[in-house]
């Protein structure tokens, strides 16, 4: 009897807890339906008609498809390229028993110590020297500030994985390169999901570094949303509905993957 | 693979190219700049320690470093109690746990610059009118003080990252055998007498992890604090990375800017090593 009263009052907790979770994205939505003057008469009551004009008007204006495009191009290209790169160095570190590869190791885990104000204002210097202040040049940059993490979690993946398959695959005739597309690469594949997910929250949310290196045509959805803003500050109505939009494919993904999500930051973290 | 193999530098070639470029050349020819009067393009002369020592005078600098090291401590201390405490509510085998756990993790996923912008809405017009209509005049004008800034942000902060130091903490406390509680139920010990000398205890080496995340990730904070008092009212709010990314890119002072980005990098790399350091000895202790 203690028990379930115990329990039912921990429910009772949790629902309230997660009412005043949502209660930003509720007012968020529900103001984003109303005009102007409404939301200056009621801002905590549902909206009195679900009117998508605020939405059709933030939509063009955010120019939203062309952020989306380059928020997914610039996050997928960049993310399949750390994982390919950081699980190939993950591997030779692995199967590298020498000091010198400990010390690698140890320079990449020290990266990460570095925070991105320290090197950004010589960095995006650097990048405009080059000419490189473009998406092409921001996914390289992605690549730098985000492999160590993921080298560090492929090597810690790859104690699992015995060496003597590499042995009966050279036997075999392969060579490394083979070896570590064929063999190793598919065995690494709940990492790989980790290392994925750890990388899209970061880049996705991203908005200092796209913010000094892109221009306003290859803008990303958060780059943007920061501009509609500057525009539109007074005028809640729109920018809220502009912030809806922005949140939507965030939400749509967690949905559907959020049992790998909560996983892959909880494994992200741990290790 | 061996040191003198060329599949081993093959593999490594890339990260290794990325992170040097990306990294670590900034990072030396940065320390460089900062001791010259370097203004993007060149350098005509060394200027030794002058904007080092200009900084001990910038009140501006120092007044952020103030505001975040203080909004810092707050921040990481809300977030590991009130993560802890979720955690524990979600291990509790509720019908609503899963569920709990998604929405507390929600905010995460969001960029801080959104999130910012959102929670402006709720301080400024949601609070405005509570405050209105129930006539409690500290809800009204919030952000509009260096006060009310700061709560705000901590606020903020605490609604976006304790859903990921709450996973941090479930990963530690599912790893606590149950036969360990139920022996001590069985004894007859109450809820916070099993806390403090079973979940505690064994929950410790999470601090190690999650004290780390948060302060240095609390330290490191902008987006959030452009987009919701963009440093204001006045610059009170303004924190350490703000300065330096104003002072380098409004202000046009690069290298003044980048000495300013040195120090944050020691700051950080101390909090870190320290912070390192002193849980490792503390877990050996236990």
């Amino acid at each position: 009897m203690r028990k379930t009263k115990k329990r039912f009052f921990l429910e009772v907790i949790g629902i309230i807890l997660a009412l005043l979770w949502v209660v930003p994205f509720y007012l968020m939505i529900s103001n984003a339906f109303k005009s102007k003057v409404d939301i200056f008469r009621d801002v905590i009551g549902f909206p009195s008609s679900f009117n998508l004009a605020n939405f059709k008007e933030a939509f063009t204006e955010l120019n939203f498809l062309n952020s989306l495009f380059y928020s997914t191009v610039i996050t997928v290209v960049s993310i399949s390229i750390i994982i390919f790169f950081s699980s190939m160095a993950g591997y030779a570190l692995s199967r590298n028993k020498s000091r010198l590869s400990s010390t690698l190791l140890l320079v990449f885990v020290a990266a990460m110590l570095i925070p991105f104000q320290s090197v950004m204002i010589p960095l995006v210097s650097m990048f405009g020297k080059a000419n490189m202040l473009n998406p092409v040049g921001l996914i390289f940059m992605y690549l730098g500030f985000g492999c160590s993490l993921s080298i560090f979690l492929y090597h810690g993946a790859m104690t699992g994985i015995s060496a003597s398959l590499d042995e009966a695959a050279t036997i075999d005739g392969a060579n490394r390169f083979q070896i570590f597309i064929k063999i190793i690469f598919p065995l690494l594949k709940p990492i790989s999901v980790t290392v994925a997910i750890l990388n899209t929250i970061w880049i996705w949310n991203d908005f200092l570094l796209p913010n000094l290196v892109l221009s306003q045509e290859t803008a990303t959805i958060p780059l943007r949303m920061f501009f509609f803003f500057g525009q539109y500050t007074k005028q809640w109505h729109l920018a809220l509905a502009g912030l809806t939009l922005a949140i939507i494919p965030v939400v749509a993904g967690y949905f559907f993957a959020q049992k790998q999500i909560i996983e892959g930051v909880s494994d992200g973290a741990v290790k | 693979m061996k040191n003198k193999d060329l599949s081993f530098w093959l593999f490594l070639t890339p990260v290794l190219l990325a992170l040097a470029i990306v990294v670590f050349i900034p990072l030396i020819i940065g320390t460089y700049y900062s001791f010259t009067d370097w203004n993007g393009l060149t350098v005509t002369k060394f200027v030794g320690f002058e904007h080092y020592l200009n900084i001990l005078k910038d009140e501006t600098f120092i007044d952020a470093l103030k505001f975040t090291t203080l909004f810092s401590i707050v921040a990481v201390i809300l977030l590991n109690i009130i993560g802890l405490g979720l955690a524990i509510l979600v291990t509790q085998k509720l019908k609503s746990s899963n569920f709990l756990r998604t929405i507390f993790f929600m905010p995460n996923l969001i960029g801080g610059l959104i999130l910012g912008f959102i929670w402006q809405f709720v301080f400024i017009n949601v609070f405005g009118e509570i405050g209105q209509s129930l006539g409690i005049p500290s809800l009204q004008g919030w952000l509009s003080t260096t006060n009310t800034g700061f709560w705000g942000l901590v606020i903020l902060t605490i609604w976006q990252m304790s859903g990921y130091i709450m996973i941090i903490y479930i990963a530690y406390l599912q790893n606590i055998p149950n036969e360990l509680n139920e022996a001590a139920d069985i004894d007859g010990a109450s809820s916070l007498q099993r806390f403090r000398h079973i979940t505690f205890p064994l929950v410790a080496p999470a601090f190690t992890v999650s004290m780390f995340l948060t302060l240095s990730n609390a330290f490191k904070i902008y987006d959030q604090n452009l987009s919701l008092t963009e440093g204001g009212p006045f610059g009170s709010t303004q924190m350490v990375a703000m300065d330096i990314v104003r002072t380098a890119y409004t202000r046009n002072q690069l290298a003044y800017g980048q000495a300013k980005a040195v120090i944050f990098f020691i700051i950080i790399a101390v909090i870190a090593l320290s912070q390192v350091y002193y849980n490792k000895k503390r877990e050996v202790d236990l």
